[in-house]
């Protein structure tokens, strides 16, 4: 069993003894359900008559009413600045989620993305009509190619898992060029690796292979070659790994992996830590996914959307998907979008029906023209100082599980310090919470006992850092105090208490339905 | 007269007369959480030993219950579909999963008995 | 940099308190011989208003949808998306938030994601539809995935009137899993026989209304001979305006609903990041892919919400995972969610009035060209043009003269037999002046006509 017994229920939280008669609270706005405030005959959008046709619908018309109710402009406003209101963000204070690289998104990045040339634009508009955008994705891959010291870029994958999709593809059809796609149905996957990993490589049909880590979690290159076998396709490992450290012997891990005959995709979700240090081609690797939306500061949005660009190898860059960038003699830009018009590559398929997340790719390469490859470099440097500072800041009080050594952009705590004071890593987060900051990630990674991963990005200055490692510092003294009053049943001051999970999974309501019409008696 | 079995997967079976009631033990459900759905197989399904025959699933977590012999299923536990938190109520009880027909009965000598089980549960604290 | 806080006195100061001679110390682990020493092939860093310069060079050598008239549809639509939606989407705790982990502090999004499902299953006619997927073609190959887990076969049949990409997307996910895939062949005017290909080995009939050509299908006796044979129907839309005006695929029978809902809420965006919409019915509810929002109470027994059902996901499930997917369009699914409550099911009805009848008036207007004949039986805002020569010659060429003409299908599906055809779709977007130069366009290109 996977877990580490959470509790799921929500805590019975005492009465505010200054309820408000509509529950509102000052500046927490309480706000139904736009179906609870919408009507069917409303609309906030004013649109001229339609022309009087002939239909052309056949017996295919709507005859039925859908239940969708509609809100006026201002309704609608107001709506959803009160539900914005309810939600931590970047913008509001530090945002210290592990492997998740919540860093600063710049507003410049969403004005270019929002230019009508890459906006308003069709992705299936002659080629000529859109050389621009065009030219941007042949030169992003460019940089991701310098960066990465890979040879070739796949863009379309829309998210990181997409593109984890997308490498284990390609190696697959690698595989198959090599006619061992039947023999080799194996992937190694550390103990310690994202859980997106193993589904990933379940879903195209390999098997997957643990490789335990070491008491230092690390990988060690014995356990690699351990597992190897003329079976194995591919080792996926994540560098910087998920405890926050450098793989130390990566590059003998890629020469086993290499001389075993299979492929090394590296999952690229902590490429900030190293970016302009270390380039994954140059260790060995074969395929990277990129998530613009961690390094490249593209918005998180809520949770998407994303992109995940995946830098190949040579030995996989033939495999490329559609569509993919060709230069053509005269210096025209073409979209190769069938393998027709491959030129001697061997596409392995399609990820997506057009081109990849257009809109990410403006504003990541907003990013790095902003940066500039010091500047880019600058801001590695900057994140893993900036998360070995809140170790040092936080070491004497907090455990570190592999003992006290430099991390990469995210420091890694477990525990093992709560023990007996009656405070779990939950508690500790959702306190958190009352002192204004986001939790960091916790519970992850598995192998670490009720983990905590902080990664406080470049975006964080000095001072922000000083009041954060403050705040925690005083957190940890009043667990170890045995003040648990503070911990369990917080957060206190949020916009919700805890909320019952159970309840939510064991009779699942997922969508508003009319109330049942009460009988008059 | 019942006997009951443990395996180191935390299920349990409860042996009379070549059938065996299983489920997963009072240990598994605390270190679970609440329970909020379990997947039950169909009853005629024919398991070898360490099959997966079920699942049980808490908020966070999902585990596989394995058939702790070999043998045919008989009977399941039907009010588990609408009530999973009966299995942290009475795990051992009336949160029992299916029954099934043992099909060889010495394949119960490679489980634990309770004092086992309960020295084995000694070791993972 | 703008961006970078640290000074280089702080960062003097906190390398020697984290205890170290300076800052490659803490890359100790990183192979010496492979630290770069050389600055890196990119160029400098510059100003936001030099960046800005350059964005805008490259902005401006792309001819946008509103700088001519535009016709083109096939999975991607231009609609007039109101103000506010852009504001909003734009609020900091919308945008720079990330996957509602801690729902105390997040009941925004959770709201509107609840909010999201809640309309995408009654558009759709579907009891539940889940948080978004990454766009339509994904959301299908998801679906597919799904329906093989369901019936437990492995055999997907694809109609000819599905997106050529769409399907693209099918084969490839089928291909790599080990699946079995029977393609039919590309179907103009709807007149395959889909149901004779159904057999006891068939996972699923993927069949998309309208389709790529713009017919719209009767999905119930397809319906029928799944259920019949123990299959599922996956019905599929491109155009999620449709839906205000023809019948909802849940009416007609369909297991699973998948869709494209970028027209709603969200720009062209040369293709991308767009929003899948994924719906089904209650029964399959645990099969399903992708995040889900669940209502719940807090410990004040307040209502509220959170992410729910997340045994099924990757970070649970690992490699029995129902889908790798971890997040979803969030922004994207919230932009057509406030589109869609500005709309109502009043504004999205006219909405769809206006379109079908500016479609129908394009099509009656360009069915009096020679040489040039519509094909579809019915349409909603898409049809298919046959016209005499090449049709991809014929869009780059009005192209030249500042027309956006539609989509060729052989730039979809080359080395067919489908050259001579265009789609072309008109929304409300479209006047009676680009009508004409559609009109005029094609006659003088392919007739000479002046």
């Amino acid at each position: 069993m996977n877990i580490q017994g959470r509790p799921t229920s929500s805590v019975s939280v005492d009465m505010n003894p200054h309820q408000t008669f509509n529950g509102n609270r000052a500046l927490q706005l309480e706000e139904p359900l736009i179906f609870e405030t919408g009507r069917l005959d409303v609309t906030g959008v004013d649109i001229e008559a339609p022309a009087t046709v002939v239909s052309r619908l056949g017996a295919f018309e709507r005859k039925g009413s859908l239940g969708l109710p509609g809100l006026t402009e201002p309704e609608a406003m107001r709506h959803y600045v009160r539900l914005s209101q309810k939600n931590y963000s970047i913008d509001a204070g530090l945002y210290p989620l592990g492997s998740c690289t919540m860093k600063h998104n710049p507003r410049f990045n969403e004005a270019m993305a929002r230019l009508p040339g890459f906006s308003d634009v069709h992705p299936l508009q002659p080629q000529s009509t859109v050389q621009g955008a065009i030219a941007l994705i042949a030169q992003l891959s460019d940089w991701l190619l310098e960066l990465t010291g890979m040879q070739a870029a796949a863009m379309s994958p829309k998210a990181g898992a997409h593109g984890e999709m997308c490498g284990m593809m390609a190696i697959r059809a690698a595989l198959e060029a090599r006619g061992e796609a039947a023999s080799r149905k194996v992937v190694l996957v550390p103990d310690s690796a994202h859980g997106t990993n193993p589904a990933t490589a379940a879903a195209i049909g390999f098997s997957v292979r643990a490789v335990p880590a070491r008491s230092d979690g690390t990988v060690s290159v014995e356990a690699v070659k351990e597992a190897l076998g003329p079976d194995v396709a591919a080792i996926m490992l994540t560098n910087p790994n998920t405890c926050g450290l450098f793989e130390p012997q990566i590059v003998e891990i890629a020469a086993a992996v290499h001389e075993a005959g299979a492929y090394f995709y590296c999952d690229g979700a902590n490429f900030n830590a190293i970016v302009g240090k270390v380039r994954p081609g140059d260790l060995g690797v074969d395929a990277m996914h990129i998530n613009l939306h961690k390094t490249f500061s593209t918005p998180h949005g809520g949770g998407g959307p994303g992109s995940g660009p995946v830098v190949l190898s040579e030995r996989l860059a033939p495999f490329a998907p559609l569509p993919f960038v060709l230069k053509k003699d005269d210096g025209a830009l073409a979209l190769v979008e069938h393998d027709s018009e491959a030129e001697g590559a061997q596409p392995f398929g399609r990820m997506s029906a057009f081109h990849g997340q257009m809109g990410m790719f403006v504003r990541a390469y907003a990013y790095m023209l902003s940066h500039g490859g010091d500047g880019l470099k600058q801001a590695s440097e900057d994140a893993v100082l900036n998360a070995n500072y809140v170790r040092v800041g936080l070491r004497d009080l907090m455990s570190q599980p592999f003992g006290d050594k430099p991390c990469m952009h995210e420091a890694l705590f477990d525990d093992e310090w709560l023990k007996g004071t009656g405070v779990t890593t939950l508690d500790f987060a959702k306190a958190m919470i009352d002192e204004g900051y986001h939790p960091m990630t916790m519970y992850f990674p598995l192998v670490v006992h009720g983990a905590m991963l902080i990664e406080p990005t470049e975006s964080e200055s000095r001072a922000a850092l000083d009041l954060f490692i403050a705040t925690l510092r005083d957190l940890a003294m009043a667990a170890k105090a045995g003040k648990v009053d503070r911990f369990t049943g917080a957060p206190f001051h949020a916009p919700r208490s805890r909320l019952d999970e159970t309840r939510a999974a064991r009779a699942p309501v997922l969508r508003w339905s009319a109330p049942e019409p009460v009988a008059r008696g | 007269m019942s006997q009951t079995f443990y395996t180191k997967d935390h299920e349990y079976i409860r042996v009379d007369d070549g059938l065996g009631v299983v489920g997963v033990t009072e240990y598994a459900q605390k270190v679970l959480g609440d329970v909020v759905f379990v997947e039950l197989p169909a009853i005629g399904a024919s398991f070898t030993r360490k099959d997966e025959a079920a699942v049980v699933e808490s908020v966070k977590a999902a585990s596989e219950v394995y058939a702790p012999v070999s043998g045919d299923v008989e009977a399941v536990n039907h009010a588990l579909e609408t009530e999973p938190g009966v299995v942290n109520e009475d795990a051992e009880g009336r949160g029992w999963f299916f029954r099934i027909r043992i099909k060889d009965e010495s394949e119960l000598g490679e489980l634990m008995d309770a004092d086992g089980y309960q020295a084995y549960l000694q070791t993972l604290e | 940099m703008r961006y970078h806080p640290l000074t280089g006195a702080d960062r003097a100061d906190m390398i020697a308190r984290v205890g170290v001679s300076d800052i490659d110390a803490l890359f100790a682990d990183v192979p010496q011989d492979k630290l770069l020493r050389a600055p890196l092939a990119l160029p400098d860093g510059v100003s936001e208003l030099q960046a800005g310069r350059i964005l805008g060079r490259l902005a401006a050598r792309n001819l946008t949808a509103s700088q001519a008239p535009f016709f083109l549809g096939a999975g991607a639509y231009k609609h007039h998306v109101p103000a506010s939606v852009d504001h909003l989407i734009q609020r900091s705790e919308f945008l720079t938030s990330y996957t509602p982990y801690q729902p105390e502090i997040s009941q925004g999004t959770l709201q509107y994601l609840f909010e999201f499902q809640t309309q995408v299953a009654a558009l759709t006619g579907m009891d539940v539809a889940n948080a978004s997927m990454y766009d339509g073609s994904t959301a299908t190959a998801e679906a597919v995935l799904m329906a093989h887990r369901v019936t437990r076969r492995r055999k997907a049949v694809i109609s000819g009137g599905l997106h050529p990409h769409y399907a693209d997307v099918v084969r490839t996910m089928s291909h790599m899993a080990h699946d079995a895939v029977d393609d039919l062949p590309a179907d103009v005017e709807a007149r395959e026989d889909i149901i004779s290909r159904i057999d006891g080995e068939t996972s699923c009939v993927i069949v998309q209304s309208p389709d790529v050509f713009g017919n719209l299908r009767d999905l119930r006796p397809i319906a029928e001979a799944c259920h019949a044979n123990g299959a599922l129907l996956i019905a599929v839309f491109t155009e999620a305006v449709s839906l205000g005006l023809v019948t909802p695929p849940g009416e007609m029978g369909a297991d699973i609903v998948v869709g494209e809902g970028q027209s709603i809420g969200n720009g062209l965006n040369f293709g991308g990041p767009y929003v899948g919409l994924f719906a089904t019915r209650q029964k399959y509810l645990r099969q399903m892919p992708g995040r889900l929002c669940g209502e719940t109470v807090d410990g004040e027994g307040r209502r509220g919400f959170v992410l729910t059902l997340s045994t099924r996901e990757q970070h649970i499930r690992r490699e029995k995972a129902t889908s790798n997917i971890c997040t979803n369009s969030g922004l994207c699914a919230l932009a057509f969610s406030i589109h869609m409550t500005l709309l109502g099911e009043r504004g999205l009805r006219r909405l769809a009035e206006v379109n079908h009848a500016n479609a129908a008036l394009l099509a009656e207007r360009l069915s009096r060209i020679a040489n040039v004949a519509v094909l579809n039986e019915t349409f909603f805002n898409e049809f298919t043009i046959r016209v005499k020569g090449d049709a991809v010659k014929i869009v780059e060429e009005l192209a030249k003269r500042g027309v956006l003409a539609g989509v060729p299908v052989a730039r979809l599906t080359p080395g067919t037999e489908l050259d001579d055809l265009i789609l072309i779709a008109s929304t409300e977007i479209n006047t009676d002046e680009d009508r004409e130069a559609l009109a005029r366009g094609l006659d003088a290109f392919i007739n000479g006509a002046q």
